[in-house]
């Protein structure tokens, strides 16, 4: 009896600290996200008002959101593209390929994974700048002058550029972890392959990848969730936006009203939307790439 | 037939290095650009016939000093080493027991924490740092003070507090992993509950430990956007770095800029490069990000 009471209280002051903290700063702002998000609060006045889903019926009348949810979902789709046939291609390379260095490559292909997302932004101010920039004086260089851009001022290319970001930013990261499952193959299957005369470029379709399909499919979830958060950040410092809402996204449009404007409640009220947004097409890829998994 | 066997097997190779080298490039020499950059003269960033790729004329190490005293790098530079340094103590204070406890006990409310804790991975704080922010301005309001906001202290609370449903996740999977007649014994002579969680079963767990540790130092560190929403003077180095950026835009002063990047960005490198192995590898305990 006695032994029990001690460990209750035990498991109570080991778990207490952390619960309180977590309820505190992550799950009461939650909360305070939904219900602000009925409210008509903020601006100068900043009377608290409840108008129920007047914000949301606001929202979708909003040209600015509804364009920014476009960009959002435009950056999702071409950057998990990108970044999945870049990072199964090099992971492939790394893994399978015959040759010296593979470690070297590794190495350096996860570092943009380190670096605060301030100092990509800044590595590609380097990049993109018009008239000093990397990118342009290089193309000057090997004398691609046509190709040469304003690459954050044009609104038809910006937000390419910010893409390009992204996925330079990304696929160290995900190569590394199709590279951990791709070594959990066991060799014999690749051996039985050779042996029937398959070519590399067919086994790599017919073993590796539907070996790796799972993780492919755990990873989709990621891109999805981090690349909304990421594609905030970046533009945040980068454009914040411009030029004229061609690269805003939907955080920073929330983040803009919420904490740039003070409309607290509707800018709650697209933080909701966002939310949602990002479980249900979580949900629907998920369900969609679901086929029978093979198995080793 | 056997010379276009051959012929092929060299050319996929060259295509295999070209793709490699491409991308390692298109790294390395940005980052390495920044570097160089980093000690270059004003004079040698603006103007129509500036070649950027040029080498420094005479390296300029005045940009750091520049950096760390007029752009004030080197006080938020403490400020980042505190502030890191203290999320994570108190991240692992928080956490072990928490992770082990919820691993090892049976308890009545267990399922529901574990479920809570789950569902706060889903919660990113790119949502919830406006409604913190108004929390803390709400609270500063109500005790007629000025301590909620701009605190090092909190932002080294909320840091860790955001980052315990992941780490909870990872540590209390490791110690799930851990054989149960460890602590058997420890009972047996005598060890009280907190003894054997501190003494015993903490230091088993190291290596998932020190995954943690890297993991979150890395994103303490780069962290920038609750910083900037809840701090203000009390600048962290990423929020600071971006702070210089925007005013560097309008003043043009690049070279300090730069060396402001480099100071920002060495520690992590560095740390990576001690590390490397154990951070890629460690990455696929538990994959999760952004």
């Amino acid at each position: 009896m006695n032994r029990k009471k001690s460990q209750g209280r035990f498991v109570f002051a080991c778990l207490a600290p952390a619960a309180l903290l977590i309820l505190l700063f992550i799950f009461v702002p939650t909360v305070k996200v939904f219900k602000m998000s009925l409210y008509r609060m903020g601006g100068i006045t900043n009377k608290k008002e409840f108008v129920g889903f007047e914000n949301f019926t606001k929202l979708f009348q909003d040209k600015a959101f509804l364009e920014a949810m476009q960009n959002t979902i435009l950056i999702i789709v071409l950057v998990m593209i990108c970044t999945i046939v870049l990072a199964v291609l090099f992971a492939a390379l790394l893994s399978r390929g015959n040759f010296k260095g593979k470690n070297f490559f590794r190495v350096i292909f996860y570092i943009p994974n380190i670096l605060s997302i301030v100092v990509v932004a800044g590595i590609f101010g380097a990049i993109y700048n018009p008239s000093t920039g990397l990118l342009n004086t290089f193309l000057e260089a090997i004398h691609l002058d046509g190709l040469v851009h304003q690459w954050m001022g044009e609104p038809k290319i910006v937000i390419y550029s910010v893409i390009f970001a992204l996925v330079w930013q990304a696929i160290g990261y995900y190569m590394v972890m199709y590279m951990a499952s791709m070594a959990a193959i066991p060799e014999d299957l690749y051996e039985a392959a050779a042996l029937d005369g398959s070519s590399e470029i067919h086994t790599f379709f017919t073993v590796t990848l539907p070996l790796i399909w799972n993780n492919i499919r755990t990873t989709l979830t990621f891109y999805i969730i981090s690349t909304i958060n990421l594609s905030f950040l970046f533009v945040q410092i980068m454009t914040d936006g411009g030029p004229n809402g061609k690269t805003e996204v939907a955080l920073n449009y929330m983040y803009k009203q919420a904490y740039g404007a003070g409309v607290y409640g509707y800018g709650m009220a697209i933080g909701v939307v966002v939310f949602i947004f990002s479980f249900v097409l979580a949900a629907v890829v998920n369900k969609i790439t679901d086929r029978e998994v093979l198995e080793f | 037939m056997k010379e276009t066997h051959k012929f092929t097997k060299i050319l996929s190779k060259a295509i295999i290095y070209i793709a490699l080298f491409v991308l390692a490039i298109s790294i390395i020499v940005p980052v390495g650009w920044v570097f160089m950059a980093s000690v270059k003269r004003n004079a040698e960033f603006i103007g129509a016939d500036i070649n950027p790729w040029a080498l420094p004329a005479d390296p300029r190490w005045e940009n750091f000093k520049q950096a760390f005293v007029d752009a004030r790098m080197g006080e938020f530079f403490l400020n980042s080493v505190m502030v890191t340094a203290l999320a994570l103590f108190l991240l692992l204070v928080l956490a072990l027991p928490a992770s082990y406890v919820l691993a090892r006990f049976d308890f009545k409310c267990k399922k529901i924490l574990n479920l809570a804790c789950m569902a706060g991975l889903f919660i990113n704080v790119n949502y919830i740092v406006v409604p913190i922010f108004l929390m803390l301005t709400d609270a500063n309001k109500a005790f007629q003070v000025d301590f909620f906001l701009n605190n090092r202290f909190l932002l080294a609370l909320i840091y860790a507090a955001t980052s315990l449903p992941f780490t909870i996740y990872l540590l209390s999977g490791y110690f799930k992993t851990l054989p149960k007649g460890f602590e058997e014994a420890a009972y047996i002579d005598g060890c009280g509950y907190w003894k054997t969680m501190v003494k015993i079963m903490v230091p088993m767990a190291k290596p998932s430990i020190i995954t943690v540790i890297l993991f979150n130092f890395l994103s303490f560190w780069n962290e920038y956007i609750i910083a900037y929403t809840l701090m203000d003077g009390h600048d962290t180095l990423a929020m600071g770095l971006k702070n210089l950026m925007a005013v560097e835009k309008t003043a043009t002063n690049y070279g300090i800029m730069y060396a402001g990047l480099v100071i920002v960005m060495l520690p992590t490198l560095i740390l990576y490069i001690a590390v490397q192995k154990r951070l890629t590898e460690g990455m696929t305990l538990g994959g999760l990000k952004g």
